[in-house]
């Protein structure tokens, strides 16, 4: 029994080890604060995914979309949790082209909790024209679509610096110790006070970085904590069971001379 | 088989066996002897019916809500993910079943190597289940395509691509696949249609294989047919049935730690990118369970003669009961073979390390290696090792290891128990 337990371990401490070091290839040792969504019982702070939002509504939505993610979102349990009423005033601030109506016009009407979230662009093509040939992504499973994480899209946010000397960027281009390859499209997104925060948070590039990337890690993982609460109980539920089986095999197989 | 004489209690149970013999099968499978010193490598063939049971039922709902259309399959499944009730849950279950599925079936065919399973009067079950193995591989390549993510595609063109290396025909054949003349909507489309044909092709080849392990009954760990049923058996229910429950069990938890705290490690960060013909990823890699496989073809310089590699490596398993000329079948008493076995074992964890590493440098040269020995293992020191090997005597019944034969009573039991 020992012996099974202690293969599935060293197994997946392997398959581990393969995928985070091929993971982890080509970029510099990735920034890990302390986030408070990993781990067993991790869940969002509430007030960092509020701020988050506020972050990426006031900075990053001029480029980056969020396709996937629905005004709704913002106030169902383990986001953001704003109250529905504010969800409703949030949304109703973007304008969403709906249609055709009984006359065949589309027209444009203020959003509602339903919608998705607005794109800052009417397609991929007009994205990439605006920002220098770059097409800035699509921001709803960001944090899943880049190897490190939410870890590395927060030094990627914090990792700005002036290039060495060695190397010269043409115009629109960015140093950045974290991208791989050092060179980027966007232009250091965050700078101190750049945005007031609603609840008097003192704005600092940190903080800021910090904020969208819970909020985008969220965005990524909208029933993140629903898994971790549900995962817990299967996990003991299963282990009480496996313990009155356990035991329930040791007397069906005590009728018998060999050991199980 | 003893009990081909059963008749049912009640007179309608009567009627009914008489006509359709289901309880006779029930019965049959109820007392089916099983040696009773089975360890636990022997619980994942309960293991594997769970996770393809598992795969069909979850797959099944995912079905109902995901849209197999280019511009919709990467929408849709966020729509599963975000939208559905429970959606996550039921995607993220499909997604690491089809790794779970994999880990329990190299434990079921390395379980099956070490102890000699696929041995006379075995080899039809063996190969029924490389065909299973194969179909298994098909369905999850094609399961990984679906998401249409940046490595669903390009895995999609890589493969698809092996294909036009056959030569004169090799472009037309590749061109079929594809429905067009490049990776898109018509591959999109039946791929999904052959992912959702294939696990029921693979559940009646599950049945095959039960069915022709019923004939000879359980190979077991010391290798030795057995009188059926004896001293030496148990009937399968309650004891093999109780067995397997609390193996499966522990599985699940392994399972639901994936499922709930870590349900994309065993994925690739890029195929929540969404499929983009125009940018190739730094690295193409496939899932891991199919690394080994892609570092022997890519060890061969020609892309003919790699394709021809990683086909064989599949072909030396189906022909491995020939191969294999020793008559002795559990590896406890055979003390060459043993270390030869774990040589394999490394070999293969080898190359699917080197799977997933660029095919350049030390890691080629590396890969080229754990390539020629596997095929070395399998073309040479197996026949040739049931002729020079000296094996430890075999006991003549499980309950009497010592009165069997000269065999060291604490060499069978302790291994047993150990492993």
């Amino acid at each position: 029994m020992k012996n099974i337990l202690n293969f599935f371990l060293l197994l997946i401490i392997f398959l581990s080890n393969t995928l985070i070091s091929h993971a982890a290839e080509n970029s510099k040792k990735l920034l890990n604060p302390d986030w408070g969504f990993k781990g067993f019982f991790g869940t969002f702070d509430k007030a960092s995914l509020q701020r988050g939002y506020q972050v990426y509504t006031e900075v990053c939505s001029a480029c980056h979309s969020i396709k996937y993610l629905n005004y709704r979102n913002l106030g169902e349990p383990g986001g953001p949790e704003f109250s529905k009423e504010q969800v409703k005033i949030i949304a109703s601030q973007f304008e969403v082209t709906d249609g055709p109506n009984s006359d065949g016009d589309m027209f444009t009407r203020p959003a509602r909790p339903s919608d998705n979230f607005v794109s800052p662009y009417a397609n991929k093509q007009a994205a990439i024209a605006a920002n220098g040939g770059a097409y800035p992504p699509d921001m709803s499973v960001l944090v899943k679509a880049r190897s490190g994480g939410a870890d590395y899209v927060y030094s990627l946010l914090v990792g700005y610096e002036d290039p060495p000397t060695e190397i010269n960027l043409d115009d629109g281009v960015y140093y950045n110790k974290y991208m791989p390859g050092n060179k980027i499209k966007m232009a250091n997104p965050l700078s101190d006070g750049l945005v007031e925060y609603v609840d008097g948070t003192e704005a600092t590039t940190n903080q800021m970085a910090i904020d969208v990337v819970t909020f985008l890690a969220w965005t990524a993982e909208p029933h993140m904590e629903a898994r971790h609460k549900m995962g817990f109980k299967a996990i003991l539920y299963l282990i009480i069971l496996t313990i009155l089986v356990y035991f329930g095999m040791k007397k069906v197989w005590s009728r018998i001379e060999t050991e199980v | 088989m003893s009990d081909q004489s059963y008749t049912p209690n009640s007179k309608f149970g009567k009627w009914f066996n008489d006509r359709l013999p289901l309880l006779t099968l029930s019965k049959h499978l109820q007392d089916y002897p099983t040696p009773k010193n089975l360890n636990y490598w022997w619980t994942f063939g309960g293991i594997l019916t769970f996770c393809l049971i598992a795969q069909i039922v979850t797959g099944l709902i995912l079905a109902m809500h995901y849209v197999a259309h280019a511009d919709m399959a990467f929408a849709s499944v966020e729509h599963i993910m975000r939208n559905v009730n429970y959606g996550w849950l039921i995607r993220y279950v499909h997604a690491n079943g089809a790794s779970m599925f994999f880990l329990a079936v190299y434990i079921h065919i390395f379980r099956s190597l070490y102890y000699g399973s696929y041995k006379s009067p075995r080899e039809i079950i063996w190969i029924l289940g490389m065909i299973i193995y194969l179909l298994m591989m098909m369905a999850a390549f094609m399961g990984y395509v679906l998401p249409w993510g940046q490595m669903s595609f390009w895995g999609a063109t890589v493969i698809t691509n092996l294909f036009s290396a056959i030569p004169i025909v090799g472009e037309s054949i590749t061109t079929w696949l594809w429905g067009g003349y490049s990776v898109g909507n018509p591959t999109l489309t039946r791929f999904f249609s052959l992912h959702y044909l294939i696990p029921f092709l693979i559940l009646g080849l599950v049945v095959l294989h039960i069915w022709a392990l019923h004939v000879p009954g359980n190979n077991n760990p010391i290798g030795i047919e057995l009188k059926k049923p004896s001293k030496d058996t148990v009937p399968f229910h309650p004891y093999i049935v109780i067995k397997d429950l609390f193996a499966l069990l522990i599985f699940l938890i392994i399972f639901a730690f994936f499922v709930f705290y870590s349900p994309n490690i065993l994925g690739h960060a890029d195929n929540y990118i969404e499929a983009n013909p125009m940018v190739t990823p730094a690295h193409i890699v496939p899932e891991w369970y199919l690394l080994p496989f892609y570092a022997i073809l890519r060890s061969v310089p020609d892309k003919l003669f790699g394709v021809i590699a990683m086909f064989s490596s599949l072909i030396v398993l189906v022909a491995l009961p020939w191969l294999d000329t020793s008559k002795v079948r559990s590896a406890i008493f055979r003390p060459l073979y043993k270390q030869f076995y774990w040589f394999l074992v490394a070999d293969v964890i080898i190359l699917g390390y080197m799977g997933a590493m660029p095919a350049e440098g030390t890691y080629l040269l590396i890969a080229r290696v754990a390539t020629t020995y596997y095929f070395i293992h399998f073309l040479i020191i197996l026949p040739v090792l049931g002729y020079k090997e000296k094996t430890i005597d075999v006991p003549l019944s499980i309950a009497e290891p010592v009165l069997g034969g000269s065999v060291d009573p604490s060499l069978t039991k302790s291994k047993t128990k150990k492993i």
